[in-house]
């Protein structure tokens, strides 16, 4: 997935995926630019796992509201699973 | 703006349906529209009448039902990965010689040329997928 994200790209972790926006994972995430890609993780699935206070700060939170705002503001969308 | 989702897995081995249920509310209550939701693979469990979880549980299909009532949603169920898991509408409980339907109310069989439509008109098409 990492490969296939170019400059102005964002990318929202969802359910379990958001564990990769913990501090212990960021080097999967050293290649790519914070001026480049904007990196979040769903809000409601960090708290679902505890997760508030160890987030890397790469990553921002977003509610529910962001990802619907995420999801218009950029017109291709391509989920991973 | 217009969207469709599309829902992958099954309702009970993972959080796919109730994130997808928890977007569809929230993109409505943002004021845009949903053209379809179309169910596919293990996704079409939820449209079986029949299911009755515990009290305590949250109970999907109701959830969708419910929304697809008060918006009026498109609630489309792949009719191949349905009728091989046992989700069947009145047509196809004939076809297949059983003795009942179980397709929910509110929900729809039918077949890719839906969620092809789906894909061609919407602004965007989400995939809930597992």
């Amino acid at each position: 997935m990492l490969n296939g994200l170019s400059s102005g790209d964002a990318v929202l972790l969802i359910e379990d995926a958001v564990y990769s926006a913990l501090e212990a994972h960021q080097s999967i995430f050293k290649a790519l630019s914070p001026d480049d890609i904007q990196l979040s993780a769903l809000e409601a699935d960090i708290q679902a796992r505890g997760l508030e206070d160890k987030l890397s700060p790469r990553f921002s939170s977003v509610n529910d509201q962001g990802f619907v705002k995420l999801s218009c503001e950029h017109d291709k969308i391509v989920s991973w699973y | 703006m217009k969207f469709s989702l599309i829902v992958h897995a099954s309702p009970f081995s993972a959080q796919t349906s109730s994130t997808a249920y928890r977007y569809a509310k929230c993109l409505l209550e943002e004021g845009h529209q949903i053209f379809r939701i179309f169910y596919y693979g293990d996704g079409v469990l939820v449209a079986n009448q029949q299911i009755a979880p515990p009290q305590d549980e949250t109970n999907l299909l109701s959830s969708w039902q419910s929304l697809a009532k008060t918006h009026n949603l498109d609630l489309v169920v792949c009719i191949a990965a349905a009728v091989k898991r046992g989700v069947l509408d009145d047509n196809e409980a004939q076809r297949y010689d059983k003795e009942n339907a179980n397709l929910a109310l509110g929900f729809e069989l039918s077949g890719l040329g839906q969620l092809a439509e789906a894909i061609a008109v919407s602004d965007r098409v989400i995939t809930f997928g597992n």
